[in-house]
């Protein structure tokens, strides 16, 4: 096709970071959504605000919070160089805990609608037919959601691919390293390279189209109209 | 069969549930107008709502019990619910909806998968999607499924609502036979006292939470 080797090289990097931080975040995710759609409980509003809060703060800010977490100094940082010796901070590591972070709010907000939109009647059925709350909530709960859990698996992918200022704080733009796809448009349109620019910008326009497109195709498939 | 239901005590929005009473027929009804407690009365018996007092036993199982602070979690009560409205699984196929309370044991011959939807004349209807169903179908597959589940009791709250007259005749006289044909104990919800009649060997009659009276249909309906 008309892109460069370099070009496709931070394709393929963003498509594969951004796929790692949506699966990252799909289990803690649902364990967050879940007893926030259902239960009530000491420090719910609390955790509402703390999820939410990427959402409202400036990414740069998000991106400086992790940066004191994550570097050698930070609490986990320190606990992951000095225990496991993994550096996360300008590494693709940080790419991945950027975009995690940045879209964790809109996986758990449109989860959370997924599973609040479930007739709690069908589960009180299964119960009464002899079905755990385990095999309740796989059979019945998680398959009458799966609209909300894909729509925020989508969402989450699209705002990780979209993802900059946090990435740029925590991660850098290192070429061949750190660099996605919003980084190296940023940086070839400051650097005047407008055809690659815009090569890069049709790049960004297909994956979000065949994302939406395909998130349809999912939703149609996963739950009765 | 035998239902003990003591000192039952639920708060509802215009007034207390109160019942006391123990139930001996096999085909027992509960008939009041809407709103009168029919529906959390049966919700209470399958665990679905916690009394705030009450002691519940069924053929010497205990399903509740407050004073002792003991609620037989639901799945351990094997009662077949029947509920009013839609409650077939969206998502599942018929057979996958039939088959879910089975859990993949062979149940007795009485409830085996063959006797059960050959009785309720739903074998032409297992690998239809259950968006298509009719009402009369869909509740047919719903009273199956619940048989299947190999229940100690029956509960059906007002099963043959939104049908038509001629379904209703041709499922009420499968209702009927029902109990014959596989020995459960079944409590019929309704305020319709035809159906009442029809189905049930003793009635009890709720008004605002109360049990109002009770006795033979034909003798309280005449």
């Amino acid at each position: 096709m008309w892109l460069t080797p370099a070009e496709w090289q931070i394709v393929g990097f963003t498509l594969v970071v951004c796929a790692l931080s949506t699966l990252m975040i799909l289990p803690i995710g649902l364990a967050v959504a879940w007893p926030l759609a259902r239960y009530r409980w000491p420090g719910k509003v609390l955790v509402e605000t703390l999820v939410t809060l990427p959402l409202v703060l400036p990414p740069v800010a998000t991106g400086l919070l992790l940066l004191k977490l994550l570097g050698r100094r930070g609490g986990v940082g320190r606990f992951l160089h000095e225990h496991l010796g993994l550096d996360i901070v300008f590494t693709w590591r940080a790419v991945v805990a950027a975009a995690a972070v940045m879209s964790f709010p809109l996986l758990v907000r449109s989860m959370r609608v997924g599973f609040q939109s479930v007739n709690q009647r069908f589960e009180q059925i299964a119960r009464t037919l002899g079905a755990s709350d385990v095999r309740v909530f796989f059979t019945i709960t998680l398959p009458l959601a799966s609209r909300g859990i894909i729509a925020g698996i989508v969402l989450a992918f699209a705002r990780a691919v979209g993802e900059f200022g946090a990435t740029i704080m925590v991660a850098g733009n290192i070429p061949g390293r750190t660099t996605t796809l919003s980084l190296e448009i940023f940086e070839t349109v400051q650097l005047g390279h407008d055809a690659s620019a815009y090569r890069l910008l049709v790049v960004s326009i297909i994956i979000a189209f065949g994302a939406v497109w395909l998130s349809e195709a999912l939703m149609k498939r996963s739950a009765p109209p | 069969m035998k239902l003990e239901i003591r000192r039952l005590s639920l708060r509802l929005e215009q007034f207390p549930l109160e019942i006391n009473v123990d139930l001996h027929n096999a085909r027992t009804g509960i008939f009041g107008p809407s709103g009168a407690g029919k529906t959390s009365l049966l919700e209470v018996i399958a665990g679905l709502r916690r009394p705030e007092t009450a002691r519940i036993c069924l053929n010497e199982q205990l399903f509740d019990d407050t004073v002792r602070s003991f609620s037989l979690p639901v799945r351990l009560r094997k009662i077949g619910y029947v509920p009013q409205g839609d409650s077939l699984f969206p998502h599942l196929s018929v057979r996958q909806n039939l088959l879910y309370g089975t859990d993949g044991k062979s149940k007795r011959d009485t409830f085996s998968f063959e006797h059960v939807t050959g009785f309720l004349k739903i074998t032409s209807l297992l690998n239809r999607d259950v968006q298509s169903l009719s009402r009369g179908e869909n509740q047919r597959i719903v009273i199956a499924r619940a048989l299947l589940s190999a229940p100690r009791l029956l509960l059906l709250d007002e099963p043959l609502t939104a049908l038509d007259a001629g379904l209703k005749k041709s499922i009420l006289q499968q209702l009927r036979s029902l109990h014959d044909e596989f020995d459960i104990p079944m409590l019929y919800v309704t305020h319709d006292p035809a159906e009442a009649t029809e189905i049930c060997q003793e009635v009890l009659i709720l008004e605002s939470g109360r049990l109002i009276s009770r006795g033979n249909p034909l003798e309280l309906f005449s």
